[in-house]
């Protein structure tokens, strides 16, 4: 689209740009909801790998769920996995390219519920990928139903009055026990919601492309975010209601570190 | 001349999954093809040629690890047995949609269910018609003794990478189990340079993304995509039929077998020539393909075929189907692990085209 109004045009000129989207983020128009996080950790990793220069190295596994057409946006080589599954494909890719950087990108119904024994087991196994795990307790692309991580009491189109941990069970803090398995290197939780929590984050992604290098083992990163669409909010009622409810539950903070247990995850900051 | 060895069919499969020049192979342990990748944890193929070798929290995670390192344009397979062949079966249809080459061996055991662990030859129509979800098709390759469950791996990555196809060896516990000499081929190198178009390895400059996927939103750019896989299934059944004919020539009776019952009907040929009836075999070697062009150009000029197999009745269909009513079609069949003797398929012939 051609801008014709001149103080348009000033601003975005050239020499007055702040912020420039990284070549790694393709021109599509994301399909995320307005408001979603899919959209900034998008941006993040693909920040960090172009920041490395280790595109014609990196390799990404897209899952099934909100982020099954990341490879669209993603200006790198993928491949789509089946639900739940990008684990065992990521493994496929990285024992026939071991010296490549390998990563997944799931959602908490693709990671958490259908994929569990892939993730387990990768984990394990301690493989010499990275895991990204978007958390917003929800099944965002089929309608909103319930997730492996719907908090209790949490609405969803499956629960409509609520979770009932007695019917329905509870909601799997997999991130801490991953933690506990030897083949991880590196855990931690993250949100991208304010500016702050975004760099934090991007830190913390740019350790996991790192650690690939040292073959010690896996790092796996939960994003807690928001789905103001499945959540039926504004995307500022989604980020209140998340640091009320979901990050009490999902506390950010580094987990392991270096292969070794760190602390307790921290209270919402 | 290669090295002559005594083998079972799953050592032999698994020896020569190594010479072949396999880059990877990701397992899980069901009887009975177990003996596949512990033969290959004996041979250390990591230090051997550099294979990787994996043993998968699961059937679904191992056929996962196929599609990603099939991803990475390298020689990769899996083996297991029905069961596990059945849980593998989402992720062959995703292989065929993102049209990834692949060699998957199936030791067939009776079913449904668990079933029993004895050979059987009941996952014929998986085999052939698809398996998973989905408009595909698979190359099947029907291995009828030890030797070719070496040769046919090599033949199987030939086909696999010319179509960008899975291809499945159809075994079974017979075949599988039994020992007999086998002839072996001379080491090949594995991958190191191959076709880098399609292959994830990280985007250059120099080039678009790749990006490996059977997903398509667009109707009409999907209904293009299966048009193109179906026009590739087509020139594999221009291309790649493979069958065998033992005593065809003179033959007033057929029998149509594949994989462990043609060894059986091998011997009922000569048993039922010996008193006076003129019968010969057609094996099938790929099931898909179907060699439906020659029994469908013989049938005019036969009385009868009797199609024998350890099912309750699958390849009969593509034999009917290739004989188009010329002929009469009969079954002999055993289930549940039960095998034929070759004097019952005698008998069998003898009784359904009533001959004295």
């Amino acid at each position: 689209m051609e801008i014709r109004n001149p103080r348009i045009q000033e601003i975005i000129s050239e020499e007055n740009l702040v912020y420039k989207k990284t070549s790694l983020m393709t021109d599509k128009a994301l399909s995320y909801c307005p408001g979603c996080g899919h959209g900034v950790v998008h941006r993040v990793i693909m920040e960090i790998i172009d920041e490395m220069g280790i595109q014609a190295d990196t390799i990404g596994v897209a899952p099934v769920g909100c982020s099954v057409l990341a490879y669209e946006f993603m200006n790198i080589d993928m491949q789509q996995a089946s639900h739940g599954r990008a684990p065992a494909v990521a493994t496929g890719i990285k024992r026939c390219w071991p010296e490549k950087y390998v990563f997944t990108y799931q959602g908490d119904g693709d990671l958490a519920a259908i994929g569990t024994a892939e993730t387990i087991h990768a984990c394990n196994r301690g493989e010499n990928i990275a895991i990204f795990f978007i958390n917003n307790g929800i099944y965002g692309m089929t309608g909103g139903q319930m997730a492996p991580t719907t908090l209790v009491g949490m609405r969803s189109s499956t629960t409509p009055y609520g979770r009932d941990a007695a019917l329905m069970g509870n909601p799997l803090k997999i991130t801490e026990l991953v933690a506990m398995l030897p083949g991880t290197y590196f855990v931690a939780r993250h949100t991208v919601h304010t500016p702050l929590a975004v760099r934090k984050f991007k830190k913390a992604a740019k350790m996991a492309f790192e650690n690939q290098k040292l073959n010690k083992g896996l790092s796996f990163i939960e994003i807690v975010s928001n789905c103001n669409s499945g959540w039926k909010m504004t995307p500022v009622q989604a980020n209140k209601w998340m640091e009320e409810n979901m990050l009490p539950f999902y506390p950010p903070g580094d987990i392991k570190m270096n292969g070794e247990i760190v602390k307790k995850a921290e209270k919402a900051e | 001349m290669g090295k002559m060895k005594l083998m079972k069919g799953n050592e032999a499969f698994a020896e020569a999954a190594i010479r072949a020049g396999c880059d990877a192979y990701f397992g899980y342990p069901i009887t009975p093809q177990s003996e596949v990748m512990e033969y290959l944890a004996a041979q250390q193929p990591q230090l051997r040629t550099g294979m990787v070798l994996l043993q998968a929290e699961s059937e679904v995670a191992a056929i996962n690890m196929v599609y990603g390192a099939a991803g990475t344009g390298k020689r990769v397979m899996t083996s297991s047995s029905s069961p596990g062949i059945s849980l593998k079966q989402e992720g062959i249809s995703y292989l065929a949609g993102s049209q990834l080459p692949c060699l998957i061996l199936n030791v067939m055991r009776g079913g449904p269910g668990l079933g029993t662990i004895q050979p059987s030859q009941s996952d014929y129509f998986q085999a052939t018609k698809g398996g998973g979800h989905g408009d595909y098709r698979m190359i099947v390759l029907a291995p009828a003794s030890v030797q070719e469950m070496s040769d046919f791996v090599k033949l199987g990555f030939e086909l696999a990478f010319k179509y960008r196809n899975p291809v499945i060896m159809l075994s079974d516990g017979i075949i599988g189990q039994m020992m007999e000499k086998v002839e072996l081929f001379e080491q090949v190198p594995r991958l190191t340079e191959f076709d880098q178009q399609w292959v994830t390895t990280g985007k250059t400059p120099d080039r678009e993304r790749n990006v490996i996927t059977s997903l398509d939103l667009d109707p009409a750019r999907h209904e293009r995509h299966n048009l193109k896989l179906q026009a590739k299934y087509q020139k594999m059944r221009e291309n790649e039929v493979r069958f065998e004919n033992i005593d065809c020539d003179d033959a007033e009776y057929l029998f149509v077998a594949y994989g462990s019952c043609a060894r059986i009907c091998q011997k009922s040929v000569k048993l039922a020539r010996a008193k006076g009836i003129k019968v010969g075999l057609i094996r099938p070697v790929t099931l898909f393909p179907f060699p439906s062009e020659e029994i469908g150009r013989r049938a005019a000029k036969l009385k009868g075929i009797l199609t024998v197999e350890l099912s309750s009745g699958q390849m009969i269909e593509d034999v009917r189907l290739a004989v188009d009513g010329k002929v009469r079609v009969a079954l002999h069949n055993r289930m549940g692990g039960m095998v034929p003797s070759p004097e019952e398929v005698v008998d069998a012939l003898l009784k359904s085209f009533s001959i004295r």
